[in-house]
Order: C-alpha cells, then sequence, then structure tokens
C-alpha cells in the first residue's frame, strides 16, 4: 500500500504537562513516531544542591501535584537512607496508607476523567455529563473522599505537610482515624459500579510484549513502598543499583531522558506490576480483574487503565485494612516529631548517600540523595516514572502505526493519542531529570 | 439575558498543582462550571477556542522565550488575566535556580547535552504582562479560588490579606514554632491560606510571598531572643521568593 500519513498532534491534552506526537509515513512506510516532550525543564536537581536533606520533600513534591505524595514518599526514604535513620512501624503504616490514597486518588483521575471520554467517544470529561452524569458525580466524590482522608492524615493531598523526614509532625486521633475509616467504606462502595463500568467498555485490540520492570519483593505482600527492582526478563537488582536498570539516555526531541534495560525499551506502572505481583494482590482486587477480565501477563498497554482499576480495588482494601488495625491497637501520639529543617538536631545527621524506590501511580519512582556531615545535599537525582516509559510508548507506536494504516487519520490521530494516555504519562514530572551520561543513538 | 463568560485555564513551568486543587473541588466543581463558559483547560478536556477570553486562569512561571510568547498572547486575547499559585504570583520553587549562574544549572540536569534545552531566568507573571487578580500559595488553597474568581466575574476586586500568617496561627491556638526552637517565616509571610502547614505540626516556608510591609526589626529580635541565626531565615525566604525583584519586595 502506498500511503502518505503525517499526524502532528500540538498539545497532546487530557495528560499532565505538555508533549506533542509525531507520525510520519511516507509510501506506506512508517518513517517517524515520536513522543516529543517539549516541557519546560525545571532542573530539579540542580535546585536542591545545597538545601537541607530536611527540605528536600518539602521541594521535590513541587515536581508534580498529581503524585506530591509519592515523590514526597520516595525523596523521604533516600533522605532517611542518607542519614542512616530508621522509621518506625507506625510510620511506615502511615506511609503505606499515604501511598495507597496516593495510588487511588491519581487512578481514579485517570480512569474516569482522562481515559474514559476516549472509550465512550466524547472529548472531555464534561462531555460525559449528559449521558453519564452518575459517574461524573461518582468520579467527583470519589476524588473528594480521597483527598479528603489526605486532608487528615497529612493536611492536603496536593504537596503533604506533615510526613517529614523522622515521621509524622501530626498524628490523626481516634475520630480522625473513624472519620478516614468512614471515607474508605464510601470509596469501597462506588468502585463496585466502576469495575462495572470499566468491565461493559471496550478496550483497543493491540499487543506487543514488553520488558515489565516494577518492585519485586519476596514477601506476601503487593510491593509498593520497598523490595528490590526487577523485570519480567528475570533482572533483579536491589533499589541502589537503580542505575543499572533504567540506563538513561538524551534524545533530542525530548526535554525527558529515555531509559532502556535488557531490550530497546522497558515498561512501568501499573501494568507492570500487574503483570509481575498479580498474585500479591487483595483477594477483593484479583476478582474485579477477573470480572473486566484482565489476566498477567498482559501484554495490551490500552488495558494498563483496567490495570489500574485493580490497583484501586487493592488499594482501598489495603487502606481500610490499616485504619481498622489502628483502630484496634491505637495510636502512639508520643511518636509525633518536630523538626522544621532539624535546627533542634531531633534527628541525628551524617554523611551518607541513599536512594528511594516507591511504587507510585505511573511506575517506579527513584529519588537518589548524596548528603555532606552536615545533611546539606551535595548531589541529587530524580527518575520518574513517565521518563521510563516514553521510549516504550514510541516502539508501541512503531508496531500499532502500521497496523491501523488503513484507517482515516483522524481515527489514527485518535488511537495514538489513546494509547499514549492509556501510560497515564505525567509529562510535568518526567522532565525533572539529572544523570548526565549520554548515550548515542 | 447575559452571555456566560468564557473562561480558559493554562499552565506554564508548573507541576500542575493548583489545577488540580481546581479539580479537587469535587462536586461544588460542578456548581462552579454552572456559572462559566469553560473553552479552554487543556489538562482535562481536548476542545479548544480561537476567540476571546473574559477571564484566563494562568498557572506556572516564565522560564524560556516559549512560555514568555504563550503569556504575551494569552493576555492580548483575555480581558481579565488572574495568576494562581507562587509560581505564577512570585516565581515559586522555580525562582530558587535563579540563585545560581544558569549555565551551572543547566549543565548538572543535561550535562554535555545541555544547550539542547535553553532556559532563562524564572519569573512570575506580573513581571512580564499586567495580571488583574492574585491567587497566592502553593498550592492555592481552593476556597480562596472560588472567592476571587467570583469577584472577577462580578468585576469587584479582591483584597490579598496583607498580615502576617502568625495571625492566622494565633487565632488557631498553635503553639509558637519558636518556643519549641524552630524557624517559620509566618512573621513574614501573607496569610489567607488560615496557616494552613503550621495546623499541620509544619513551619510556614513562605509559599504566599512577603507582606508589603515585613516587621524586620520584630523579627529579627525573635531571632535574637531565640539565639536563632538570620541566614536561616534568609535561605529559607529563598525556596519561594528567589525569583522576586528588589523592587517587588
Ligand atoms: S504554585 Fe506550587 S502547587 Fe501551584 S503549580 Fe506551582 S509548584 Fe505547583
Ligand atoms: S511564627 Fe509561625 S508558628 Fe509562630 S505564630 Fe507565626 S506562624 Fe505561628
Ligand atoms: S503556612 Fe506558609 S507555607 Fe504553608 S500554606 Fe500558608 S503561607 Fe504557605
Amino acid at each position: 500500500m502506498s500511503r502518505n500519513v503525517s499526524v502532528n498532534v500540538e498539545f497532546l491534552t487530557r495528560v499532565e504537562g505538555h508533549g506533542h506526537i509525531v507520525v510520519d509515513v511516507a509510501n506506506g512506510v512508517l518513517q517517524k513516531a515520536e513522543l516529543q516532550i517539549v516541557e519546560a525543564p525545571r532542573f530539579f536537581e540542580a535546585l536542591l544542591q545545597g538545601r537541607s536533606i530536611f527540605e528536600a520533600q518539602h521541594i521535590t513534591s513541587r515536581i508534580c501535584g498529581i503524585c506530591a505524595c509519592g515523590h514526597s514518599l520516595a525523596s523521604i526514604q533516600a533522605a532517611e537512607s542518607a542519614i542512616g535513620f530508621s522509621p518506625s512501624a507506625q510510620t511506615i503504616a502511615l506511609r503505606k496508607l499515604l501511598l495507597h490514597m496516593e495510588n487511588l486518588d491519581s487512578h481514579i483521575l485517570h480512569i474516569y476523567m482522562l481515559a474514559a471520554p476516549d472509550l465512550l467517544g466524547v472529548q472531555s470529561f464534561m462531555g460525559l455529563m449528559p449521558e453519564h452524569a452518575d459517574a461524573v458525580r461518582r468520579a467527583l466524590r470519589m476524588k473528594k473522599a480521597c483527598n479528603d482522608v489526605c486532608d487528615i492524615l497529612v493536611g492536603r493531598h496536593v504537596h503533604p505537610i506533615s510526613c517529614v523526614v523522622g515521621g509524622f509532625t501530626k498524628l490523626p486521633d481516634v475520630r480522625q482515624l473513624e472519620a478516614m475509616h468512614a471515607l474508605l467504606l464510601q470509596i469501597r462502595e462506588d468502585l463496585v459500579p466502576t469495575v462495572a463500568l470499566l468491565g461493559a467498555l471496550k478496550f483497543p485490540e493491540f499487543e506487543r510484549e514488553t520488558e515489565y520492570v516494577a518492585l519485586v519483593s519476596d514477601e506476601p505482600e503487593y510491593p509498593l513502598l520497598s523490595g528490590d527492582v526487577g523485570s519480567s526478563d528475570g533482572v533483579r537488582k536491589v533499589k541502589e543499583d537503580y542505575r543499572a536498570v533504567t540506563n538513561e539516555f538524551l534524545v533530542p526531541h525530548s526535554t525527558a531522558k529515555h531509559a532502556r534495560l535488557s531490550r530497546g525499551s522497558y515498561a512501568v506502572g501499573a501494568l507492570a506490576r500487574f503483570n509481575l505481583n498479580a498474585a500479591r494482590l487483595h483477594p477483593a482486587a484479583r476478582q474485579a480483574a477477573a470480572e473486566i477480565g484482565l489476566s498477567a501477563p498482559c501484554h495490551n498497554p490500552f488495558l494498563n487503565t483496567a490495570a489500574q482499576l485493580v490497583e484501586c480495588v487493592h488499594c482501598s482494601e489495603e487502606a481500610i485494612g490499616i485504619i481498622e488495625q489502628f483502630l484496634e491497637q491505637g495510636i502512639d501520639q508520643g511518636e509525633a516529631v518536630i523538626v522544621g529543617v532539624n535546627e533542634n538536631r531531633q534527628i541525628p545527621v551524617r554523611a551518607g548517600h541513599g536512594v528511594g524506590a516507591v511504587e507510585v501511580p505511573r511506575g517506579i519512582l527513584f529519588h537518589d540523595y548524596e548528603v555532606d556531615a552536615e545533611g546539606i545535599i551535595q548531589k541529587a537525582n530524580c527518575v520518574i516514572p513517565t521518563g521510563q516509559n516514553l521510549q516504550n510508548i514510541e516502539d508501541d507506536m512503531h508496531k500499532l502505526v502500521p497496523e491501523i494504516l488503513d484507517r482515516d487519520p483522524a481515527e489514527i490521530t485518535l488511537a495514538l493519542e489513546m494509547l499514549v494516555r492509556a501510560y497515564d504519562p505525567c509529562i510535568s514530572c518526567s522532565t525533572h531529570f539529572l544523570q548526565v551520561e549520554f548515550v548515542g543513538r | 439575558m447575559m452571555e456566560r463568560p468564557k473562561v480558559a485555564f493554562f499552565d506554564l513551568s508548573c507541576c500542575e498543582g493548583c489545577q488540580l486543587q481546581v479539580a479537587n473541588l469535587g462536586e461544588e466543581l460542578l456548581d462552579v462550571l454552572g456559572l462559566i463558559d469553560l473553552v479552554e483547560f487543556r489538562e482535562v478536556m481536548s476542545e479548544t477556542w480561537e476567540g476571546r477570553y473574559d477571564v484566563a486562569i494562568v498557572e506556572g512561571s516564565v522560564v524560556n522565550e516559549e512560555s514568555e510568547q504563550r503569556l504575551r498572547e494569552i493576555r492580548r486575547r483575555s480581558d481579565l488575566l488572574i495568576a494562581y499559585g507562587s509560581c505564577a504570583t512570585i516565581g515559586g520553587v522555580n525562582g530558587m535556580k535563579n540563585r545560581k549562574p544558569l549555565p551551572e544549572v543547566q549543565q548538572e540536569v543535561y550535562g554535555e547535552r545541555a544547550d539542547w534545552f535553553p532556559t532563562d531566568r524564572t519569573r512570575p507573571l506580573h513581571q512580564l504582562v499586567k495580571v488583574d487578580y492574585f491567587i497566592h500559595g502553593c498550592p492555592i488553597h481552593p476556597q480562596e479560588f472560588i472567592k476571587v474568581l467570583k469577584s472577577a466575574l462580578a468585576g469587584l476586586p479582591y483584597q490579598v490579606p496583607d498580615y502576617a500568617v502568625c495571625v492566622e496561627c494565633k487565632f488557631n491556638e498553635n503553639v509558637c514554632l519558636y518556643d519549641k526552637g524552630v524557624t517559620c517565616l509566618g512573621p513574614v509571610t501573607r496569610a489567607g491560606c488560615n496557616a494552613w502547614c503550621v495546623n499541620n505540626g509544619n513551619v510556614c516556608y513562605g509559599c504566599r510571598g512577603l507582606v508589603s510591609n515585613p516587621n524586620r526589626a520584630g523579627a529579627e529580635e525573635v531571632l535574637r531572643e531565640h539565639g536563632l541565626d538570620a541566614g536561616l531565615i534568609a535561605n529559607k525566604m529563598l525556596m519561594y521568593n528567589a525569583a522576586m525583584e528588589p523592587c517587588d519586595e
């Protein structure tokens, strides 16, 4: 077939941050398929140099408004490991609760506001109003509930306030635990029709076998906040070796760096986690997967959205479990930390190097800090999930475009937009990389 | 009946947390949407609009030539312009890079490919164009957003509180952090957030910018009283306020 197609989506909508899709087909042959990241870089790693390790979390959460809690958690993990601080069991449980809320909130935003309009054939979330008013209200209600839980737990969801190096500056009392519990029960209820809605939708059929990367662990728990870094091609490394996994390289059409592992590219995110750890999901989540027909391994990137929903069920059940346990055994209020920037030296500081690896909504996130004996950051590096997915998205486009070349240009464009959106890219995050090695292409 | 005002949201360099705060209004968002004709909001809708905007709501700061042009174009097409979030109103955390030589900053992140990704000094919007309304904060406070939007739609002015966060902090009956040996920017920072951070056990980082007439002598005395180093305060102030021109301070 000889056909010329040129797709040029400027400022892809319904994603976080600024990106263009550029595809070029000449005489039926694909010349170019690029996801151009044009978000202006903000140079976070450079901003962190010279700041206290106790401020890092406050600054790095500003990398992204959507996954601010995830950045905080990865940042705190790296900082604590750099100065050799071990958090208490209570702190770890509360951090897990926060991470569950983060994943839930972000997944709901993606499923309902960013992906559902594509699957239901409208241009935006607002377009759902006439025919799917219930779904719109449900989505807003669930998002609000996630936010309300975060308000109670950490002061707010966008840039959490009370979770800091050392623990929490404020701890929930019984009344607040009960309030969070009630909100989560409401979310559990609203997830039932959400599963039914997604189960009834038709996702595009497309498959490409890919290397998936996520946290893995020998513990029975679905690993989100701790574990090693593993891949579906059999790689397993401790998180401190993350550079040997991400192998970042620069390409001229993107202010965000690309990554590759055993093959030319790899994928992170809900589908990667599901493919590597499905057996460790909460039973209710496994049941939801069965209901919407998702089973591991799944090689259809469009189904990342379905994997997100399965994780929603998992996270809400786990969060309910954590709160119920606290309601039973109580919270030790004596653990609240007063640190500011640790001016009163409540937490001992030493020179060191630490890495945080946390499964945030879009995949595995790494923060890496080197600090001096005063706790001042000398060097920082952040590797963000969307950056790790970029090369994989382009490789998907290379396989997808020839398969749909007989459709009209508008349909091809929409299919490509849907593909990119299925990864739930967070472009504003992905442009804050350090890592100065350059690998030529 | 009067036509509903055409409102559009835009983002320059930022974390998009402020627009998320708007989305986080929950069902209250539907009430807001009922008052306006939302014509552009790239993060949540694919529609675009070619005409004039009654109100443009802009988030993020200007960090390169391209964003400067976009901002000027938005200003040219809007009757009213609202800057929302610290990035837009005072430069925010993006401003920290202004205190270092730019080539050093670029080199640090992109190494030998630094020149592929040009950048400029960080600037808040009013340093480039006229801004009609300011909504401070990192992130913005959702209720203040509603107040400002309603004022803008009604053609009324909105007065940003010009007293210190300490005032709100005292109303909330928090124990002052200085009594715990910790520095806090509350005494010099513009109120309006209801002392959000202090209420949650943290310190004020100054995200809403400085009050127009900060009580420097008083702040210095407090520091002296508690044996704290004034350098600590100065350094903390640079987290959000590094992009302010001397004339802005
Ligand atoms: S002001 Fe803060 S929350 Fe708002 S966009 Fe800027 S960094 Fe994000
Ligand atoms: S200095 Fe900080 S803690 Fe003290 S009263 Fe002011 S805002 Fe509150
Ligand atoms: S307390 Fe200070 S840092 Fe916190 S929101 Fe208010 S002005 Fe911003």
